[in-house]
């Protein structure tokens, strides 16, 4: 039994302790927000944060948050990740959606981490996020809108 | 050996094990964000005119879409296409997927319920602006009625409907009413002086649902007592079980049981992480009798021997070829392509929920009216007994159009297999998806061109060698004369006057299956074509912007259009180098929209490092220029990963040397280029945009290339180029 907090609720899962946490989410509690794209930790679909950190869903096993605060696309809340998604909707970001979870995710948490990125903060936060429907123009103006916006 | 469970048992033992937070499908669609494009409103009583629009009480207007959505905005653009006619107010619209029905939802091009050839827009363009104006003439008439006054003096704008008396209402209202009306035959449509909405960059109506993880997907269906299967797929093509070992796989926790399908070997298990781990567990030997054993270089060899035998006529103007020999000048290049797969973001899978009485499918359908089929005779099933649901897809780019059904046929056979009532999601990892096949076919082409003592044309051979995705499908049936097209359009037809030209096509065959990859044939003939019209043009001391418009033919005026309009916004001056940047240039229709683009590229450690591109596209009416863009940059993206990193190869005997995203290499963030587009004013019916983006990047850039550092990428991907 493997017992965590996802966002901001205590679970508990009888999974075998190498499952993926990723699968965990999916399978055993349908929080189907998180996405798989390689299972190798190669696209950043499965991006949810661990304590705060970004962390690829595919290859953390689930034993490793045990005890731990798991957030993922359903949970995110706070200035940053409001105004992520406002600007990915200002700019229609995602076409067809599969990656923009983890995207979402992974820029909420460079946001929280430099609010006023540079674009080479960008590449080096979001590299880890393949879109595969290149959205990237997008995604890079987005992070700048939203950083403008929380600097108010 | 293959341990067989009684039916019972399997399917019986997996319902205990099912977590009860399951939620049933329909509550959790409705639950979420995603309600922004499905309809809560299905079973009130609302106003349907035809089998596309849909107005419920509380004046929201669904707009069924006979299209997939995967991303290039057939939910926005059809949904305008009706808002426009209906003149509705763009927050009440709604969009949905259509089932498969074939009848009520065919493609106007394919004759069939289907999506693909950048098609969804040019053959939605008439039929969704008429359901629109229907159901407006029909609210009109039913306000008419009840206010007693003349149709003629009512207006509408923005979702109200208004007469100068004062009286006014939204179209919930009086949807009742106009429900009980007569749908008009042939509805008047605006003229496109009097459109409001079409031409505007309205927000997308799946946006917000994708921003916050709560649009669903087919692999996002859970039904109660679901069981996930994945197969082990044979390591080579055209191989086939000859005897497995399930022991092992049947001990994995979770696995409930293992079967033998067409198709493979299925794993039966209570989760994802079960079903994996049984698979790894498998032991498979395979029969490799009818197996493609050759390599990659191997098939390259088979095909520029096959290409130097000159193929069939695919096109022939003036003399043809036969200049060439004896010219002043001979100028030679083999272009090599590889295999491509699409890798979509979100694998290949479904669910089926077989019960007594039928079964019910939920998967990324591109093709409903091949994979209804495929499943229904599949199963046994009448064709009223069985529902496909058609998904929201985490992408496409071809990969999902499969002419032979393939992958609704797996789903299917694991069904059949399990032998009984039950629900099954069948996930396809990305492993499988590059093993898979179905990939962009290998291509060679050998062009050859003359040039006279004074630089002029002799004649121009391009002889283009490829599997053919038509032949051997149900497609097959469009070729003629044994011709496939696909093969080599784009190759045929250029905008130029090129005086003397000769295409051939040599038809290759291989076990090794191959589908249409976004813009298809235009993938390899757009670089082929482009590439070595710039090095022609470099022989003849020509600039490649000016060259190409004097060889432009008179009634190619959209091509010279968007020529001289991307050379217009890169400032193009004549200077290919400038510092350390060099500029490259392509032009090239497809699906009837001509796109141009100009790549500003250097040189990064002996590797193009793209900065800019500029790109000029005219598609006819742009319906909305926002996603036209969106495409224009996706499209570029997509094709210059693939020219810089992506190739299959099949290894000494025939094994695919890649299988994930680390070694089959998406573009990442900071590989994308800045992209400025411009849109063509244009008045003509619009055409697609979802492929037509790809083809000039590769080109574009490749030239670029060539003049930095005076190398001709004529083997792709670069990355090959780069390590030879
Ligand atoms: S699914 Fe985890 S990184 Fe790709
Ligand atoms: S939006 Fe399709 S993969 Fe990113």
């Amino acid at each position: 039994m493997v017992s965590f907090e996802l966002n901001g609720k205590d679970v508990s899962v009888d999974v075998p302790e190498e499952t993926p946490l990723l699968w965990v989410l999916r399978d055993e509690l349908q929080m189907t927000g998180t996405k798989f794209g390689c299972g190798i930790a190669q696209c950043g679909a499965c991006t949810v944060m661990l304590n705060g950190m970004t962390r690829r869903s595919c290859v953390t096993p689930v034993s490793m948050v045990d005890g731990s605060s798991v957030t993922t696309i359903e949970g995110i809340d706070g200035p940053e990740a409001e105004a992520v998604q406002a600007a990915w909707e200002g700019l229609d970001v995602p076409q067809c959606g599969w990656c923009q979870s983890g995207q979402v995710m992974s820029a909420t948490a460079l946001l929280m981490e430099i609010p006023k990125p540079s674009d080479e903060d960008i590449d080096n936060a979001m590299a880890g996020n393949i879109c595969r429907c290149a959205t990237y123009v997008r995604i890079r103006k987005a992070i700048h809108d939203a950083a403008d916006k929380l600097e108010g | 050996m293959t341990q067989v469970l009684s039916r019972r048992n399997f399917l019986a033992s997996s319902a205990g094990l099912v977590i009860s937070m399951t939620l049933p499908l329909a509550a959790r669609a409705q639950s979420g964000a995603a309600a922004a494009f499905q309809s809560g409103a299905t079973d009130e009583a609302s106003f349907a005119p035809n089998a596309f629009v849909r107005v419920a009480p509380d004046d929201t207007v669904t707009v069924i879409i006979k299209h997939i959505e995967f991303g290039q905005g057939p939910f926005t653009g059809l949904a305008t296409l009706v808002a426009e006619e209906m003149d509705a107010d763009w927050s009440q619209m709604r969009a949905e997927n259509a089932p498969a029905n074939d009848e009520l939802y065919k493609n106007l091009a394919f004759g069939m319920q289907g999506t693909g050839g950048s098609t969804a827009m040019a053959n939605s363009y008439m039929q969704m602006r008429k359901a629109g104006a229907a159901a407006r003439a029909m609210l009109v008439a039913a306000a008419a009625e009840d206010w007693g006054v003349p149709e003629s003096e009512i207006t509408i704008s923005k979702g109200q409907i208004s007469h100068g008396s004062g009286k006014s209402s939204g179209f919930g209202a009086l949807a009742e009413k106009a429900a009980g009306l007569t749908p008009p035959e042939d509805p008047p449509v605006k003229s496109a002086d009097q459109f409001v909405l079409i031409g505007t960059d309205l927000p997308k109506l799946d946006t917000r649902a994708k921003s916050t993880g709560t649009a669903i997907f087919t692999m996002d269906v859970y039904r109660e007592g679901m069981v996930t299967v994945v197969v082990a797929h044979p390591p080579k093509f055209g191989a086939t079980v000859a005897s497995y070992d399930d022991s092992a796989a049947l001990e994995v926790p979770g696995v409930q049981a293992v079967r033998q399908i067409p198709q493979g070997v299925a794993v039966y298990a209570t989760s994802t992480h079960a079903a994996l781990r049984g698979r790894e567990a498998l032991s498979v030997e395979w029969d490799d009798s009818a197996a493609e054993t050759r390599s990659s270089a191997a098939i390259f060899e088979a095909f520029s021997k096959a290409a130097s035998e000159g193929g069939k006529d695919a096109e022939m103007l003036g003399d043809g070829a036969a200049g060439i020999d004896g010219a002043a000048q001979v100028i030679e290049a083999e272009f090599r392509f590889p295999y491509l797969a699409h890798a979509p973001m979100e694998p290949l899978d479904g669910v089926i929920e077989v019960r007594e009485e039928g079964a019910e499918v939920w998967m990324g359908s591109q093709f409903p009216a091949l994979d209804k089929p495929t499943i229904v005779q599949t199963l046994g099933l009448s064709p009223e007994s069985a529902q496909l649901n058609v998904m929201l897809a985490g992408g496409s780019f071809g990969r999902r159009a499969q002419d032979t059904a393939h992958f609704a046929g797996e789903l299917a056979e694991v069904a059949k297999a399990a032998g009984g009532p039950g629900s099954f999601k069948l996930v396809w990892t990305r492993e499988d998806d590059l093993h898979g096949g179905y990939y962009r076919p290998l291509t060679v082409h050998k062009m050859r061109a003359g040039l006279d003592g004074d630089g002029k044309l002799t004649g121009w051979e391009d002889v283009v060698v490829n599997q053919s995705i038509m032949a051997g499908g149900p497609m097959a049936q469009m070729m003629q004369d044994g011709m496939d097209p696909t093969s080599y359009e784009g190759s045929t037809k250029m905008p130029y006057d090129l005086g003397n030209v000769r295409v051939g096509w040599a038809q290759q065959e291989s076990p090794v299956s191959v589908l249409w990859w976004r813009s298809v044939g235009h993938t390899h003939t757009g670089y082929a074509t482009e590439v070595f019209l710039d090095m022609v043009l470099e022989a003849q001391g020509k600039d490649p912007v000016q060259g190409r418009l004097d060889l432009i033919r008179e009634d190619a005026a959209r091509d010279r259009g968007v020529l001289e309009k991307v050379a217009e916004m890169a400032g193009w001056d004549g200077t290919k180098v400038k510092g350390d940047k060099a500029y490259g240039v392509a032009v090239h229709e497809s699906f009837e929209t001509y796109v141009a683009q100009i790549a500003e590229v250097s040189d990064a450690g002996g590797y193009p490092r793209v900065h800019r591109v500029w790109c000029a596209v005219d598609c006819g009416v742009a319906v909305n220029p926002n996603v036209i863009r969106a495409q224009m940059e996706g499209g570029i993206g997509y094709g210059l990963g693939s020219v810089l990193f992506d190739e299959i190869t099949l290894a000494d005997g025939g094994a695919v040397l890649q299988s994930n995203f680390d070694n089959y290499r998406m573009l990442r963030i900071h590989e994308m280029p800045e992209v400025t587009v411009e849109i063509i004013a244009s008045d003509a019916d619009p055409t697609g945009v979802g492929e037509p983006g790809v083809p000039p990047i590769g080109p574009a850039v490749s030239n670029a290339w060539r003049a930095l550092t005076g190398k001709s990428v004529t083997e792709l991907p670069f990355l090959k180029t780069m390590e030879a």
